[in-house]
């Protein structure tokens, strides 16, 4: 069968790999912004594009529970380096914005109190630090239970990030709406009751 | 009456297109060396006109497209030959004014001047184009008109942001007469000495530098005189983000960014931020809004 075949291709991918390849975005962006391969104004360019990707990374992350659960396709090996990746690419966007674009200390503090937009951006930024220090075989058993609770703020981290890109478009624009929505309906499918003992769900989920 | 304005900004700070090919080249071989953040000073404070490619290949135009680069990509389409501007209202000699005919009536003449887009970057452009306070005399302003009503064209079929609902279509922008009537105040028709490109809003647009880039209307095909305050796009859409006047000013910020700094476009990646001037710099038009409260009437 296809997912089978799919899964057993997934497993010889190797978790180091999403590392790698999560590392390079933010590089390539630089060097393209540096060659004038990010057009005439590179450092919104620039925040945008690691905003996006982001946004981009998370619904992936989001999709790993549900693709597994409704279509057995099995990407849980992946889930924390998704997740990892998508918090330095969080990182890297939030520097740009710092370091690049606004420069001025006192105008960071103003901007991240009185627009809201940046609040919201950076309150979701704020969610995802105890995930990703939390990302570790140390933490998940340390923390137990509590984990699994304390992972479910990248739901809220999520959604304060789709907030985040539709508030600093101007005027009604639809992409921004698009990741809202694929982020709720992936939100949404955690609500359909698991049957009991069901036949997807396996000890190893962690 | 043309060449009622002096450029500040002078032939002297036009980067001559080779130069300016040169530089990039510079750019791309010393980025290839790792050593590009030495690079990045080279247009000093933003005084200096940006480049025909900065000028052409970055513009909102969102009938073209919400993207940056959509307008370069697609306004292409656009059949800017014939082209008529309707000029009616409370004017003497209403009717369909031809492109040919407006352009054999007006002088012609070069200003080079600052642009400065809501959005907090900023250009210098080299425009050529006529005074609008000739058009306006041409067609005949009566007494009792206040104010200009400006309407982009809506062609759909042309125009493939005219799909989506960013705003109510078609763009509508206006001024009060004495803003029309400011030496400053230009019906911009070239770049660099070129017909203006279509994602600058060919034939012909407004170009009014010491307000936010929005108001510069593009591709005009009407012009209405009116005894009141005519409804404008922006205003429309976010009332609270875009007021009427929208005059350039740093101490009076956008409810979501601040308005007291921007971002020369062409520095690179490592420019500095510069300070915003009051009216982008063009303190001679102080005088218009004289005892208003320009947080109020921003």
């Amino acid at each position: 069968m296809l997912v089978d075949r799919l899964n057993a291709a997934l497993r010889r991918v190797p978790v180091w790999a999403v590392y790698l390849v999560g590392a390079l975005p933010p590089f390539w962006y630089l060097y393209l912004g540096l060659t004038g391969g990010l057009g005439v104004d590179p450092v919104k360019s620039m925040e945008h594009e690691l905003g996006e990707l982001a946004l981009k990374l998370v619904i992936v992350g989001l999709a790993v529970t549900p693709l597994r659960r409704f279509a057995g396709v099995n990407l849980m090996k992946f889930r924390r380096s998704i997740g990892l990746v998508t918090f330095y690419l969080v990182v890297c966007h939030l520097l740009v914005w710092l370091v690049l674009d606004v420069q001025i200390l006192s105008q960071i503090w103003a901007d991240i109190i009185k627009r809201p937009y940046i609040t919201i951006g950076m309150v979701a930024f704020v969610l995802m630090i105890p995930l990703a220090v939390t990302s570790n075989n140390l933490s998940v058993r340390r923390l137990g239970p509590a984990w699994r609770q304390l992972h479910k703020l990248v739901y809220p981290a999520a959604i304060l990030g789709a907030i985040h890109f539709i508030l600093l478009r101007k005027g009604f624009q639809i992409e921004p709406l698009v990741y809202l929505a694929i982020i709720a309906v992936l939100l949404g499918l955690r609500l359909i009751p698991r049957a009991r003992k069901g036949a997807g769900r396996r000890a190893q989920q962690a | 009456m043309a060449h009622r304005w002096k450029n500040d900004l002078t032939d002297a700070d036009v980067t001559p297109m080779g130069a300016y090919l040169s530089r990039r080249e510079v750019m791309a071989g010393v980025a290839g060396l790792g050593l590009a953040s030495m690079a990045a000073p080279v247009r000093a404070a933003g005084l200096s006109p940006n480049s025909w490619e900065e000028i052409t290949s970055y513009n909102n135009y969102y009938e073209f497209g919400t993207g940056k680069e959509d307008p370069a990509r697609n306004a292409g389409s656009l059949t800017t030959k014939p082209w008529t501007v309707k000029i009616d209202g409370m004017v003497d000699k209403p009717g369909d004014y031809s492109f040919d005919q407006i352009m054999q009536a007006m002088t012609v003449e070069k200003r080079i001047y600052r642009f400065r887009c809501v959005e907090a970057w900023s250009m210098v452009i080299p425009w050529n184009g006529f005074e609008l306070a000739d058009l306006l005399k041409m067609a005949g302003v009566q007494s009792g008109a206040k104010y200009v009503a400006f309407e982009t064209l809506y062609r759909p079929e042309e125009m493939p942001g005219l799909r989506y609902p960013v705003l109510d279509w078609p763009y509508v922008e206006g001024l009060r007469l004495d803003e029309a009537m400011h030496p400053l105040t230009i019906m911009a028709t070239g770049l660099y000495g070129k017909p203006l490109p279509n994602q600058n809003g060919a034939p012909l647009r407004l170009v009014v530098p010491w307000k936010y880039g929005f108001k510069s209307i593009k591709s005009i095909v009407r012009i209405s005189l009116t005894s009141k305050q005519p409804p404008t796009s922006w205003n429309k859409a976010n009332g609270r983000e875009y007021g009427f006047y929208s005059n350039v000013n740093p101490k009076v910020d956008h409810p979501r960014w601040s308005q007291a700094s921007e971002r020369a476009i062409g520095g690179g990646l490592f420019a500095k931020r510069q300070d915003t001037l009051m009216f982008n710099g063009y303190d001679e038009v102080a005088g218009l809004y004289a005892g208003m409260d320009l947080s109020k009437f921003y």
